[in-house]
């Protein structure tokens, strides 16, 4: 029982340090950090192996925006099987659908309470 | 005119300084308590950081003038910029002015860009009083040149934290008693191949060393000549790379160099490589270091002020970033030792 949250810490840890090492080291603007990772994850599911990863770590694999892009394929490849071609274009954002509306809304709560600011 | 080298031969006297900065400055600058007017809110209380920028400039004007005593009429020119995309902090502030004005940008080095010119009107009589002056806005600055801040973007150790502050200065005819300014130069672009828009201290300090070494030989100068050769913003790592680039040119030591960008903040590692901005070399050298002229402490010194030439499109092109440094010389020695 215990052991799943250690695992989920360590491999969702894992994954930070890889965003961190190309904003770094690679030194990528955070933007394309983004990307790369949403990319690599996408790739993953497409080999099937980020679910594998997801049952070794629960949370530490799907709360990373890699999960999005494996839920981006995920969804794509599940509504071709269904609908052929066009099922990549709608399956793509059927499962995503959520993390998309939350991103919109919520950055919509925080625009209309809070005020940027500069200070520490 | 020689190489840049310009020698003023009337002297043109800097004859009061108005520093205006923002609540962080207020709370964290080390300089705080010689600066004019300090605000409590970023944007003073206006409602957009850019309006709060203009505010900045425009109160420094006022407070220089009316040191002066002097009314916005008076003034026959105004010679200020800043970093915001077609300068309309400092474009405002003339409009609310309402003084002749000129555009200056040459970017963090525009405080002294703006003294040497305001210095050559003055000289060819066609002008008796000039404000000269510049000025950035952290805020304002990071949603021009990097991230908006809502996007909370990490920074490395090399970054520099642009200053909410303004910096002006009133010039006029030589008056004897007052700092003067006695010759400048004017810096080349030099381009050391760098392209990281979040270490420019390290890609400033070449231009630094650049105008330097020919203020140094132009002029027939040497280092122990000044109480202080003080840098505009080249941080803690940029000053470090001008102390190591001056001690292989030969010059004897770099004892009495500074850095405004180095030493606004202090040592706080919140601010990682220090200060940067057009406001940065502006609010220092003209309180902490007019002030030390004015009581004698400092009988001559060189301002370099210094500039990283970038827009966010040419870095994000992959083009490298062009500096540029200028300096001026400033003494409290009267006309007659010229």
């Amino acid at each position: 029982m215990i052991s799943i949250y250690i695992t989920s810490f360590i491999v969702g840890g894992l994954i930070c340090v890889i965003g961190q090492l190309l904003m770094d080291v690679a030194k990528l603007t955070p933007a394309h950090t983004l990307c790369t990772l949403v990319v690599t994850g996408s790739i993953l599911d497409g080999f099937g192996w980020y679910e594998p990863l997801i049952d070794f770590a629960g949370a530490g694999a799907t709360i990373p925006i890699t999960s999005f892009g494996n839920a981006l394929t995920h969804g794509a490849l599940a509504e071709a099987e269904k609908h052929g071609l066009i099922g990549v274009v709608t399956g793509m954002f059927e499962v995503t659908s959520s993390g998309i509306s939350a991103a919109i809304i919520f950055g919509l709560i925080g625009a209309l309470i809070f005020t940027s600011k500069g200070n520490i | 005119m020689k190489n840049g080298n310009i020698i003023f031969k009337t002297m043109p006297s800097i004859h009061s300084t108005g520093v205006t900065a923002g609540p962080l400055e207020k709370k964290k600058s080390v300089f705080a308590q010689q600066f004019d007017k300090l605000y409590e809110d970023e944007r003073c209380d206006l409602p957009t950081n850019e309006d709060g920028h203009r505010q900045l400039m425009y109160d420094a004007v006022m407070i220089a003038l009316s040191k002066a005593k002097k009314s916005p009429e008076k003034i026959d020119i105004l010679l200020t910029g800043d970093l915001v995309n077609q300068m309309t902090p400092s474009n405002f502030t003339a409009q609310a002015l309402g003084i002749p004005y000129i555009g200056l940008f040459s970017a963090c080095a525009t405080s002294v860009s703006s003294m040497i010119t305001a210095a050559l009107f003055t000289d060819a009589q066609y002008a008796n009083w000039i404000v000269a002056g510049s000025s950035s806005h952290h805020n304002a600055i990071e949603r021009q040149f990097r991230y908006p801040l809502e996007y909370g973007s990490q920074k490395g150790a090399t970054a520099q934290w642009t200053v909410t502050a303004a910096g002006a200065v009133l010039i006029g005819q030589n008056k004897p008693e007052l700092p003067s300014i006695q010759c400048a130069t004017i810096g080349k672009v030099v381009d050391m191949g760098m392209t990281d828009p979040l270490n420019m201290g390290s890609a400033m300090a070449p231009a630094a060393m650049s105008t330097l070494t020919n203020h140094l030989t132009g002029h027939g100068k040497t280092i122990d000549d000044y109480d202080t050769i003080i840098t505009g913003d080249l941080g803690s790592n940029g000053f470090k790379i001008l102390k190591a680039l001056a001690n292989e040119s030969g010059l004897p030591h770099t004892k009495n160099f500074r850095d405004a960008g180095e030493e606004f903040y202090g040592k706080d590692p919140t601010f990682k490589a220090g200060a940067s901005g057009s406001g940065c070399s502006a609010a220092v050298f003209f309180s902490d270091v007019y002030q030390k002229l004015c009581k004698g402490e400092y009988r001559r010194v060189l301002l370099i002020a210094t500039g990283a030439l970038l827009s966010p499109l040419s870095y994000q092109q992959g083009d490298t970033i062009p500096c540029i440094a200028h300096a001026i010389e400033i003494t409290r020695d009267g006309v007659d030792t010229i």
